[in-house]
């Protein structure tokens, strides 16, 4: 029985390559079933031997919302209103969530499947792709305990609520691209790794997750923070949830900067994919 | 003649390594940093702080349909490097190979496998990741289960399993794959006799339907009982081409594999990781140990099956030809769960090696909760020297191996003794 029918032509050449080369998508697609495999057992491990198991994904958010809730209602005095702030964070926290975790989550994939670098020819770029997807389970439960709470305080999605769909897209591009530069550049330099989490930290500050900028409207000192594309992204985000003031010019700066990462992603690991296991 | 199934030609590649040792303090790092980035910044290349290592130093070679080649080589000799360029794991530095048909290659049995899942869970995805897809995993289930001779155990996490039912398993989805051309590395060895004999034989059985099998390993009685030709390389160089039994005869005569009595080292134990290298080497000098002086002892591990290990335990027995075991040593439990690399190398620094001059041979033992992992009997020797010591005639003729550095006092003062050190 074929293995891998469509993965492979009937001759491979191998010989030395140079410059970038671009993900053969062919070869992704045939692989997909790993793709499949990699992102559920992501997820299975995680929970795995908890003894809530997946009530965790839900419990999760819902205590952040309460800390920030806590501290930025009652220790910051953060006015969102007309939004009730609970709403306010759990509209950035779905967002942030997903991509503070996917970024995380993909830059430390490759070193932790050392192995499936090493030993298997499988196309590297699925494992940062496999880590990144498998928070899009939390992003999806965070996004249920945000239409919760708006039922709760007696609101109703209106027709931008679409927008879920694309932005969700734009927050996994630039995710994806973030992972790809980092994870194969983790795999050289493991300080990466040792920086990551607190450059993830710096990072929720400088992005309107839990409070909003504090820079007015569309000033210059907006667009330099709009150099973040998760600015942007989560103005879009909360004008398609809440129906805040749309971001405008910033979500062009986001799409610019979130094209740019991508592309510098992209392209960084697959020149570094050659010979990623000589490195390991 | 039909075109090769696989053509390798002028196989090159170089590994750059560090010139020096890896710097391990700051100050030696930030020099090395500072010499790399003077370097760049001049557009010349890193000499001086890398150096480049030829692993392949174009090797060709063609492998015809239905035919199984046997790779062999000493450690280092280019076999592993060549087989992960065949199978694109990593690129060659020049030359070329075709690869004619779908190719499966099996470097490492278990890859994948997740300590929290279950057998049956295990299954699915390392098959996926070896390239089989989820209906003809579904398909080969129950054979795969069969194999591995686990059917009771399939749905609990593997983690509960002792190590030897990790390995069957894992070889057990290994052995289903069903390529045209298949690239093996030394995975056979793994398991006790039994199991590695029911391997043999289902490689057999592949290879007799016309697949082509390419075959990496040391161990050359496997190689003699599966390959008809074999080639054998030496630091980097095709040494040898021909039929396997004059491969092996090469192989083995060849003076600098420093084979002799190891040629066929005695092991049992489940192989899911093994003890590769052992070196006794005086902790100061690097050179041959010394009676009384410091001296360093290290095992080289080689993980053979991607199965997690943890509270694995070292063992070391030091012996002397014809006294026996004289010294003895075992670690407090390795956990090697979490350990991304397929080698790792233990030390046990001795303060003091309590051994006169003369010849040791080092068996090692490696047990994981319990059950044996490892044991080899010759897994290395070692020379101490006289380091300038000079023995009584008395203490130097007593078949004791042992000796300490010692000195003699009188309890009254009737007479000066004579130390003997």
């Amino acid at each position: 029985m074929a293995t891998l029918e469509s993965a492979q032509p009937a001759t491979i050449v191998i010989r030395p390559t140079h410059g970038p080369i671009p993900p053969r998508i062919g070869e992704l697609w045939a692989y997909r079933e790993l793709f499949v495999f990699l992102v559920w057992r992501d997820i299975k491990v995680r929970y795995a031997q908890t003894v809530l198991g997946a009530i965790w994904t839900v419990f999760q958010p819902l205590a952040m919302m309460g800390v920030y809730t806590y501290a930025f209602t009652q220790l910051a005095r953060i006015n969102t209103a007309p939004i009730p702030y609970a709403l306010y964070a759990l509209s950035g926290l779905a967002l942030w969530t997903f991509v503070s975790r996917g970024v995380f989550q993909g830059t430390n994939s490759l070193v932790s499947e050392i192995a499936l670098v090493t030993k298997t020819p499988s196309p590297r770029i699925l494992i940062p792709m496999a880590g990144v997807t498998s928070m899009l389970v939390d992003f999806v439960i965070t996004l249920i305990l945000f239409l919760v709470f708006d039922g709760i305080y007696g609101r109703v999605p209106s027709w931008q609520f679409v927008f879920v769909v694309p932005l969700l897209g734009l927050a996994f591009v630039l995710t994806f691209g973030i992972s790809l530069l980092l994870s194969a550049a983790n795999v050289r330099y493991r300080d990466i790794g040792q920086a990551l989490p607190f450059t993830i930290q710096l990072w929720f500050f400088l992005s309107p997750v839990a409070f909003p900028l504090l820079t007015p409207g569309h000033s210059w000192e907006t667009y330099i923070q709009a150099l973040n594309p998760l600015v942007g992204l989560i103005l879009a985000f909360r004008w398609s949830l809440l129906g805040t003031a749309p971001p405008h010019g910033l979500f062009v700066v986001a799409l610019i900067m979130t094209a740019v990462i991508f592309f510098v992603g992209v392209s960084y690991f697959s020149r570094a994919d050659r010979t990623i296991a000589d490195d390991v | 003649m039909p075109e090769p199934v696989i053509q390798v030609e002028s196989l090159e590649k170089r590994y750059r390594v560090w010139a020096h040792e890896k710097p391990t303090n700051v100050k030696e790092r930030l020099r090395v940093v500072g010499a790399t980035a003077r370097a760049r910044l001049r557009l010349r290349d890193t000499e001086g702080v890398r150096r480049d290592v030829w692993a392949l130093r174009g090797v060709s070679f063609d492998v015809h349909r239905g035919e199984v080649l046997g790779v062999i080589g000493r450690n280092g000799a280019g076999k592993s490097t060549l087989l992960s360029i065949l199978a694109r794991i990593t690129e060659p530095t020049g030359g070329s190979a075709i690869l004619r048909g779908r190719v499966s290659s099996l470097l490492e049995v278990g890859t994948g496998f997740h300590p929290e899942l279950s057998g049956r869970d295990n299954v699915s995805l390392n098959g996926a990741i070896l390239g089989m897809s989820r209906a003809e995993t579904g398909r080969k289930f129950d054979e795969i289960v069969e194999f591995a001779g686990i059917r009771d155990f399939i749905d609990i996490p593997v983690k509960r399993y002792s190590t030897g039912m990790q390995v069957r398993l894992a070889f057990a989805v290994a052995a289903h794959l069903d390529p045209e051309v298949l690239l093996l590395d030394e995975v056979l060895a793994v398991g006790d006799a039994a199991f590695q004999a029911r391997c043999l034989t289902r490689v057999e059985e592949m290879t007799r339907s016309g697949r082509t099998v390419l075959f990496v390993s040391h161990d050359v009685r496997s190689v003699a009982r599966l390959c008809q030709r074999a080639i054998v390389l030496r630091e980097g160089l095709l040494a040898f081409e021909g039929s396997a039994d004059e491969a092996v005869e090469q192989y083995m005569l060849d003076p600098s594999t420093g084979l002799g009595a190891n040629a066929l080292p005695i092991r049992e134990g489940s192989g899911a990781v093994r003890a590769a290298g052992v070196r006794v080497v005086d902790a100061d000098s690097e050179g041959n140990p010394v009676p009384g002086g410091r001296a360093n002892l290290s095992v080289r591990l080689e993980r053979r099956a991607g199965v997690p290990l943890d509270e694995l335990k070292l063992m070391v027995e030091v012996r002397h030809h014809s006294a026996g075991p004289c010294l003895f040593f075992a670690t407090e439990t390795v956990d090697l769960i979490a350990a991304e690399a397929a080698t790792a190398t233990l030390t046990c620094e001795l303060d003091v090696l309590p051994l006169k001059p003369g010849h040791y041979t080092v068996a090692t033992r490696l047990v994981h909760r319990d059950e044996l992992v490892d044991r080899l009997d010759n897994a290395g020797d070692f020379v101490v020297g006289s380091g300038g010591l000079e023995l009584l005639e008395e203490i130097a003729a007593h078949p004791a191996p042992t000796y300490v550095r010692h000195g003699w006092r009188a309890a009254t003062p009737v007479a000066e003794v004579r130390s003997s050190a």
